[in-house]
């Protein structure tokens, strides 16, 4: 398994989980990317200023990371445009109805043991699972 | 000094600002240095029956290791360093709204390989599929609140 990568893996999640920690503890918020995303979006809404801050940051951070190591970023997309359009709504709009995703309840909800967090948890992957089964194998994929 | 001013007819606090700032940086550079920010890894991830790729466990494992001791300890605390108060989500019942949210979730994930960190995160590469995904993630944000959330 060459692509299994663990090394860069346990490094990028203890990254994530500090800096997950790190807005607990200075400014008491969960680092839930569609809730803070969405909350700059939705008219009328305060908060504004502290989730642009955090989303710039985001932005920031892979192209500081090309800055540091002199590589680009890897990323791959097999989707079509149109298929990340379909892709796209469904994670917008799910992950609003269901309060969350993979950072929200995946890395601060299970950290806080709350139970809707881990149901959810549980639900997306195996969902992610099942859809990549039928598009990968299922659907005259390799 | 007071390190309270006002943006946008908000009160900021600016010394929290620098630290939300940071957050997100590290949380970039993490979901980057991880390989999440690539979707053929992420499905890699998700092809269980396929080449299985377990790293992105591995991202989640670590990820926990430092949250869940971390959070144990700060919410013990009277308040976070800069604010008065932590805001926590306040539901705790499962209800199907949940349930149907992550199923849909899951169901676009799977499909681009891509969830709301990592498509943000992966903007500046300008691919298309990228962007399309988060116009359309933010119209389905959009389309949520003014179907469901808007109306009182």
């Amino acid at each position: 398994m060459d692509y299994f990568t663990p090394i860069s893996a346990i490094i990028g999640g203890l990254l994530i989980g500090v800096a997950a920690t790190l807005m607990l503890w200075t400014h008491g918020r969960i680092t839930g990317i569609s809730g803070i995303v969405s909350g700059v979006l939705i008219p009328n809404n305060t908060g504004k200023v502290w989730r642009t801050c955090f989303l710039a940051g985001l932005v920031l951070g892979p192209v500081g990371y090309i800055a540091i190591s002199g590589q680009g970023l890897t990323i791959v997309t097999q989707a079509s445009p149109l298929l990340s359009v379909v892709a796209g709504l469904a994670v917008g709009f799910g992950t609003r109805l269901g309060s969350g995703c993979t950072s929200g309840h995946g890395i601060c909800g299970i950290a806080r043991l709350s139970k809707r967090s881990f149901l959810a948890t549980a639900v997306f992957i195996v969902t992610a699972m099942i859809t990549v089964y039928i598009t990968q194998h299922a659907m005259g994929g390799s | 000094m007071d390190d309270t001013s006002s943006v946008l007819h908000e009160k900021v606090n600016t010394k929290a600002l620098v630290w939300v700032f940071l957050s997100g940086l590290l949380f970039g550079l993490g979901l980057t240095i991880s390989g999440m920010i690539n979707p053929a890894k992420v499905i890699g991830f998700l092809d269980i029956t396929g080449n299985w790729d377990p790293s992105l466990a591995l991202v989640m494992a670590s990820g926990l290791a430092v949250t869940v001791p971390g959070f144990h300890f700060i919410l013990k605390q009277k308040r976070p360093l800069f604010e008065a108060r932590f805001f926590l989500p306040g539901k705790a019942d499962i209800d199907l709204q949940l349930v149907s949210g992550a199923v849909l979730f899951g169901i676009g994930w799977g499909l681009a390989g891509l969830c709301p960190g990592p498509a943000l995160a992966g903007i500046t590469s300008l691919d298309s599929s990228v962007l399309s995904f988060v116009a359309a993630m933010l119209a389905g944000m959009l389309l949520h609140y003014f179907l469901l959330e808007s109306r009182d």
